[in-house]
């Protein structure tokens, strides 16, 4: 009797109690600092004050109508698409090139992760110098094509191109594993077919690589998205460390926005509402991109 | 990310990483157990490995630990162990950029006059003790170093351009920064290919600023940049250097500013003491070439810092002890001459520790002369919570006018609404 019951509670139970240990964490490191952001977000609640006085959507409001924010939210989306677009389609290339026949494969493999492991300062320092004004290789290149000196951080479209290009290198090897390692699931006997039929390499790809690893496409760019609105690291360095991005907050960011807010301003509330609206910000830019990668037909 | 205070303070470390080699750990291993842990929380290097342990010799009772990060860090570390009630050392180091913010709740921290500060006060001259002081009267901090100011040039470029190289004329050349700006436009008649008289405008501007008996702030706290004219003319007469087509227009801490120290893309930088360890090592190939004149206007300070004493701390009279003997002369000396932090008390000014100092990388210029000198005159400027972050915001507008973006009235318009954002 008493054996059948613990059987029961065991077969009930136990699965909770193994999973348990996730949720706590969970709980207590995720959980719990999101909503206690969403309660600081409705206070005047300033790190150096003791007084937090209830806004309740306050914060929002004044959000909405800061004309930074959407300047942020701006840059976020440009740098994104600058970055993105390019890093994916390149990245695809690369894997083709790698699944198909190459001497030395684990050695282009690996290299592929090598800028991935590089250290996002130490890659925003180089890249800082090589679009550096006087000085910088990039500006030394153009030269020779008789192209001008061109001060890369001081215009909008110059300086997002510049971080776009940061993001690029790092990101691409790693993009490119990924579709790889998607790729090699591909049947063969397709691609063979193909072949037979005279399919150019381009051809193979587009009719058959890219449809048959849509969902790894789709999970890729969701990723890159999620990355890309987050972008902290790059402006904030490409920008000599201060948090406005520049001296017309060219390249500010929204998590360069928050970060200025929080603890730049140690201006918490307003920086746990910016953090908020970013959430929904990127939840929203990531059903978008869905739906938008979903019309890659299927085989 | 605190304006210019950001890039000075790496700065600092960069200075004081050359000279590293104390050792640390306290001398006597286990002492009996009444000992008091007084832990004192830094940031970059101070030099007290040292002094740790000569003070755990003359009082047996005291173990001291020191916590050491990086400036930024350490200095957002103090702001969040305050707000949540845990986690501030005994003594807190505090940057001068940082000083107005904290100075803003000054609950937080004893009064130092309370333990006994007001018996050294005249160790100090008058303005360095007047900065750590809040609005309600209450003594927050012992001034350790300074920075002073005075102004770096190119002696070789000067030489091409026809100016003078001794540093006494040149020195004669700017009492004012109207003479500055004259002399750079004889500098520019001259026409050297890729080279400026200043860097950029960060500098200067901060400079000329620093001079104003009021700044960015009322006594107050209330912030008066619209109001002060002083911040207005500081704004106005750096336009005016870069109207002068006088400016090389590199950001400071850019990567294009340390490589133009090395290639000369400009011949005169306004120069705090830490600088100079700056330029040593940025342009290692210009030793000689590069010497000290004073600064336009004759005075002026930019960093050092302060120990504090945390009302958390469990211990303050005696960590107040140990802050007080920290910045004592006979200390700052000691400092002075293994890291080359410069000291913050008037009495070393005299001293042949200071006076007959000299730095050979810059044409054997009597450096700890012409800083003193600089320091010892300066009047009190009040820093107020978030002078940070407005010299970011005017360092914007003046970086926009330099590359065209804006004339300086919109500029100074748009500074003055992102300021009123920061408030």
């Amino acid at each position: 009797m008493i054996r059948s019951w613990l059987y029961r509670a065991d077969v009930k139970a136990s699965p909770y109690a193994y999973v348990l240990p996730f949720f706590l964490l969970f709980a207590a490191l995720g959980a719990f600092p999101i909503l206690y952001t969403g309660w600081v977000s409705l206070h005047d609640w300033s790190l150096l004050e003791d007084q937090h006085t209830f806004l309740g959507l306050g914060n929002y409001a004044e959000l909405l109508g800061d004309s930074y924010f959407w300047n942020a939210l701006f840059n976020t989306v440009s740098i994104l698409i600058l970055s993105t677009v390019p890093q994916l389609l390149l990245a695809l290339l690369l894997a083709h090139v790698l699944n198909g026949r190459l001497r030395g494969q684990t050695f282009w493999r690996v290299s592929m992760l090598l800028p991935n492991i590089t250290s996002v300062v130490a890659v925003a320092i180089i890249f800082g110098q090589l679009f550096g004004r006087d000085y910088g290789v990039v500006n030394w290149f153009l030269g020779l094509f008789g192209v001008g000196q061109i001060d890369w951080a001081a215009g909008t479209a110059t300086s997002h191109i510049a971080i776009a290009t940061m993001v690029i290198w790092r990101w691409t090897g790693y993009n490119a594993l990924i579709y790889l390692a998607a790729m090699q699931a591909v049947p063969q006997s397709l691609h063979e077919a193909a072949i037979i039929d005279g399919a150019t390499s381009l051809q193979r790809l587009m009719k058959i690589t890219i449809p048959a690893i849509r969902p790894t496409i789709i999970f890729t760019v969701i990723v890159s998205t999620i990355g890309g609105m987050q972008m902290l690291a790059e402006p904030l360095l490409f920008g000599g460390g201060q948090p406005t991005g520049g001296n017309d907050h060219q390249f500010q960011t929204l998590t360069l926005y928050l970060f200025e807010a929080g603890f730049g301003r140690f201006d918490f509330g307003y920086a746990s509402a910016t953090a908020w609206l970013m959430f929904v910000v990127i939840v929203m830019a990531a059903g978008i991109n869905y739906l938008f990668v979903r019309r890659i037909r299927s085989s | 990310m605190r304006g210019l205070i950001a890039p000075a303070v790496t700065a600092l470390l960069l200075t004081s990483l050359a000279a590293c080699g104390g050792q640390s750990g306290p001398t006597a291993s286990k002492g009996p157990a009444e000992k008091t842990k007084i832990v004192i929380a830094t940031f970059n290097d101070f030099g007290y490995q040292s002094l740790y342990q000569e003070y755990e010799r003359l009082h047996p009772d005291i173990d001291v630990v020191e916590r050491v990060a990086a400036a930024e860090e350490h200095h957002r570390r103090i702001a969040t162990s305050l707000a949540t009630g845990k986690g501030a050392a005994d003594i807190e180091a505090i940057e001068e950029g940082w000083i107005g913010q904290f100075k803003a709740q000054p609950d937080k921290f004893a009064n130092l006059l309370d333990l006994g500060a007001g018996q050294i006060k005249d160790r100090w001259p008058a303005w360095k003790w007047q900065t750590s002081i809040s609005k309600d009267g209450k003594q927050l901090g012992l001034g350790t170093d300074v920075g002073g100011l005075a102004m770096c040039y190119r002696t070789d470029l000067f030489e091409k351009a026809g100016l003078p190289t001794d540093r006494e004329e040149v020195s004669a050349l700017w009492s004012t920064w109207d003479g500055y700006i004259e002399t750079g436009r004889k500098f520019a008649a001259a026409k050297l290919p890729k080279t400026a008289f200043f860097d950029g405008p960060v500098v200067m501007y901060r400079a000329v600023l620093g001079q104003a008996d009021v700044g960015l702030y009322n006594t107050d706290d209330t912030v008066v940049v619209e109001t002060n004219p002083a911040v207005r003319a500081a704004f106005d007469k750096t336009i005016q250097a870069i109207d002068a087509g006088l400016s090389a227009k590199i950001t400071a801490w850019s990567a294009d500013w340390n490589a133009g120290f090395q290639r000369g893309s400009f011949a005169t930088i306004a120069c705090p003491s830490w600088m100079m360890a700056y330029i040593q090592e940025q342009a290692k190939n210009a030793a000689g070439k590069w010497d000290i004149a004073k600064i336009p206007g004759g005075t002026g300070n930019w960093g050092g810092s302060f120990l504090t004493v945390p009302k958390q701390g469990r211990n303050q009279q005696k960590a107040f002890e140990l802050a007080s003997w920290l910045t004592a002369p006979e200390q700052q000396a000691k400092v002075f001459r293994s890291k080359g932090n410069f000291p913050s008390t008037t009495k070393l000014y005299t001293d042949p520790v200071i006076t007959q100092f000299k730095n050979p990388f810059f044409n054997d210029a009597p450096v700890g002369k012409i800083f003193s000198e600089s320091v010892a005159t300066m009047k009190a400027q009040y820093l107020g919570p978030k002078a940070g972050d407005i010299n970011t915001a005017i360092n914007n507008a003046l970086g926009r006018v330099e590359q065209g973006k804006q004339s300086p009235t919109d500029a100074w318009n748009q500074a003055l609404v992102e300021i009123k954002k920061i408030l």
